[in-house]
């Protein structure tokens, strides 16, 4: 049983240094989108490796969101390539599904299906789309309700619980599908203050664990924790990428300095 | 706590306990003064309303029951100069012509037939609505295959007799469909098994139901100009609403697909349906579907009416679902997509269910428009139960001042009494489900 580290002991919790040898999670290559007329992403290039954990800050309207929505086609991109787990994702429907089945994704907003329970909620993608027997899908989905700690909310309704537990369900719905990379969108921006730590610090647990992750998120305090490297983008590129402590102590490009002046006061 | 303002610390220090709300003033004079006589206008209006009611009720209820005559075999019981006070409604005239009003022509000593497809119906509808009933998925079984199969023998009198070169030829194109799809299969790289399983349950089914539709009960054939009444007013809301809302579902989907072409034909099909009235779509139906079929494939006369209403209800169906669809929020797509479920499933599962839901209203709204309408099917000549009244009303053996009074009333209290139970048992739907799920 993996322990859920809390925020305090997490500080040396950041692994050794990621492998560069490792295999390839996510490459985007010279990846282009536009909106009608408008650009929203230039020229994105990253190459992200297993293992890795990268936090993705910038103004509002920067792309950074569009960017990690491209990774499983919830946003297609116009230019470019982009490779998910070895594979390419072009118009072809049984790729992106095979790319979506290993690609989980939390949201801003949660996204959990209203009309069903929180149990229900966390078997559905698992029986349908992995065919698995209806009762292992629930021991599995017990499994990771409980690592993140709300077993005993399982037969209700999303709208009986509060925001931090209904986030903390979508994180465990999406693990039920055991992705091989995690992306999370603004995971704490729709959450009350003091709802921010529970969902934290399962996301600072799963990172120990080695899950890839893409996390966009203006938590900086969490960015200096986990994240292998942190990148900020701007006017739909990617400005500056750095490993967290050059990134905070030492930004090189003005805009980078500018942006972090207004949000670390 | 006007004080509050003045200090500059304040540290609580008891925790003030819940307590009830202050009581109000109760009991029936409270609410009249609250209600009824809260303002000089609302003593005025409540005033004018009880002078109508009291000018409309008491007429109302004199003509329906305390006029009323409720036996009798003709016109003499009903007839003011000849019982010698003033007459209401004759009741006795609808208990006269009951079986005629359910029935229509359908020979008398066949009429149990059509008894056991009402109560056929009433289990399958019962099944279906009563959303605790046990094996709920059997029960779409049977209102789907086996009620409709058992409904056509029994009313028909079944016995099609396809002949033996219909069987061949059935046989022939079974024996195709597996091929193709087991083909297919393995074009896909799918499982064959599975296909050949999931072909020959599609040929099984449907032989099995022309079997039973060929099969000779020893019934006696009764062609559909015979019924009548209740029985056909029941046949066509019934089939109009079970085909209304898939068709009608397929209709919404399609119109929001991203493929132009589908698109473009279900916005064709929706605005021309709901552009026509529903009596041009009828006399089109009775007229002109004849045409588009091969000339040897006689259309019954009652089907063309059933299609004319259920093409024109899916229509409406189409944008009341349609309502539902643009009412769900983006994210409930992305969470779906997100997790790897693939359009139908997304559909089935995640979208419908809700958008469904929203629209529960909506959706009882067109069913009881489309059992009201079932009344027009009488323009082009089916016999329903206004067309059995009309047809009754003027006997010369019931020529009374209130027969026509009493034939309306008689329809209106059937039509009321369905279209009201639909839309309480919506209500009573909408909230069992909204309990716990409050978004």
């Amino acid at each position: 049983m993996i322990s859920m580290a809390s925020t305090m002991t997490a500080q040396q919790t950041r692994s050794t240094a990621i492998d560069p040898r490792a295999e390839a999670a996510v490459e985007m290559i010279g990846v282009h989108k536009w909106y009608g007329e408008f650009h929203v992403l230039r020229d994105i290039n990253l190459n992200v490796r297993r293992g890795e954990r990268i936090v993705i800050c910038g103004p509002s309207g920067s792309g950074k969101s569009t960017m990690i929505r491209c990774i499983n086609r919830l946003e297609e991109h116009q230019k470019g390539r982009i490779v998910v787990n070895g594979t390419e994702l072009t118009n072809d429907l049984k790729r992106i599904d095979e790319v979506r089945r290993d690609v989980g994704m939390v949201f801003q907003h949660f996204n959990l299906f209203p009309h069903l329970t929180i149990l229900e909620n966390c078997t559905l993608a698992p029986i349908w789309v992995k065919k698995m027997p209806k009762k292992d899908a629930e021991e599995i989905a017990m499994r990771y309700l409980t690592r993140v700690k709300i077993p005993e909310q399982a037969n209700k309704y999303p709208g009986q619980l509060s925001g931090g537990q209904q986030q903390r369900v979508a994180i465990a719905r999406s693990l039920c599908m055991n992705p091989k990379i995690m992306l999370f969108d603004e995971p704490t921006s729709a959450l009350d203050p003091e709802m921010v730590k529970e969902v934290l610090d399962t996301m600072v647990g799963l990172a120990e664990e080695g899950m890839t992750m893409l996390c966009v998120t203006h938590e900086m305090g969490f960015a200096r924790q986990v994240a292998d490297r942190v990148i900020f983008m701007d006017y739909g590129q990617i400005v500056e990428m750095n490993t967290p402590d050059e990134f905070f102590k030492n930004p090189q490009h003005e805009r980078t300095r500018q942006f972090l002046a207004q949000i670390l006061h | 706590m006007t004080t509050a303002v003045d200090m500059r610390h304040y540290v609580r220090s008891d925790k003030i306990e819940a307590s009830p709300p202050p009581t109000l003033s109760r009991g029936p004079l409270a609410w009249m003064r609250e209600n009824l006589f809260s303002s000089p206008l609302n003593a005025l209006l409540t005033l004018a309303v009880l002078y109508l009611l009291y000018v409309i009720i008491p007429p109302v209820v004199r003509f329906l029951f305390l006029d009323a005559v409720w036996t009798g075999t003709d016109r003499a019981a009903c007839r003011e100069d000849m019982v010698g006070h003033p007459v209401g409604a004759c009741w006795a005239f609808v208990v006269e012509k009951i079986n005629f009003f359910t029935y229509g022509s359908y020979p008398a000593p066949e009429r149990w037939r059509v008894n056991i497809f009402f109560l056929l119906l009433a289990i399958g509808v019962g099944w279906l609505l009563w959303l605790r009933a046990p094996r709920r998925d059997l029960g779409a079984v049977y209102f789907f295959w086996v009620f409709p199969i058992a409904s056509y023998i029994l009313l028909t009198g079944g016995n099609a007799d396809f002949g033996l070169g219909f069987w061949i030829k059935f046989a022939v194109v079974g024996l195709v469909l597996i091929g193709l799809l087991a083909g297919a299969a393995s074009l896909l790289g799918t499982s064959i098994r599975t296909a050949l399983i999931a072909a020959a349950a599609i040929v099984a089914a449907v032989g099995v139901t022309l079997a039973f539709i060929d099969w000779d009960f020893g019934l006696l054939p009764v062609p559909t100009s015979l019924w009548g009444g209740i029985l056909v007013t029941l046949l066509v809301a019934t089939v109009g609403i079970v085909f209304s809302l898939p068709f009608g579902i397929l209709l919404a989907l399609g119109r929001r697909s991203k493929l132009p072409i589908l698109r473009l034909a279900s916005v064709i099909f929706i605005e021309f349906v709901r552009g026509v009235p529903l009596i041009t779509v009828l006399i089109m139906a009775n007229t002109m579907l004849p045409l588009f079929l091969p000339p040897d494939t006689g259309v019954d006369r009652l089907v063309r009416p059933l299609v004319g209403t259920a093409i024109f209800a899916s229509a409406y169906m189409a944008e009341v679902v349609r309502g539902g669809l643009q009412a769900m929020p983006k994210g409930q797509y992305e969470g779906a997509m997100s997790l790897g479920l693939n359009y139908p499933q997304m559909m089935v599962f995640i979208i419908l269910p809700q958008a469904l839901r929203i629209v529960i209203p909506g959706i009882v709204n067109t069913f009881i428009g489309l059992f009201k309408d079932t009344s027009l099917v009488s323009v082009v000549g089916i016999f329903d139960l206004i067309r059995a009244i009309e047809s009754s009303r003027i006997d010369p053996n019931w020529a009374a001042p209130t027969i026509s009074y009493t034939g309306y009333a008689f329809a209106a209290l059937f039509y009321f009494i369905f279209c009201w139970g639909m839309s309480r048992y919506s209500i009573g739907v909408e909230r069992r489900l909204a309990a716990g799920q409050t978004r």
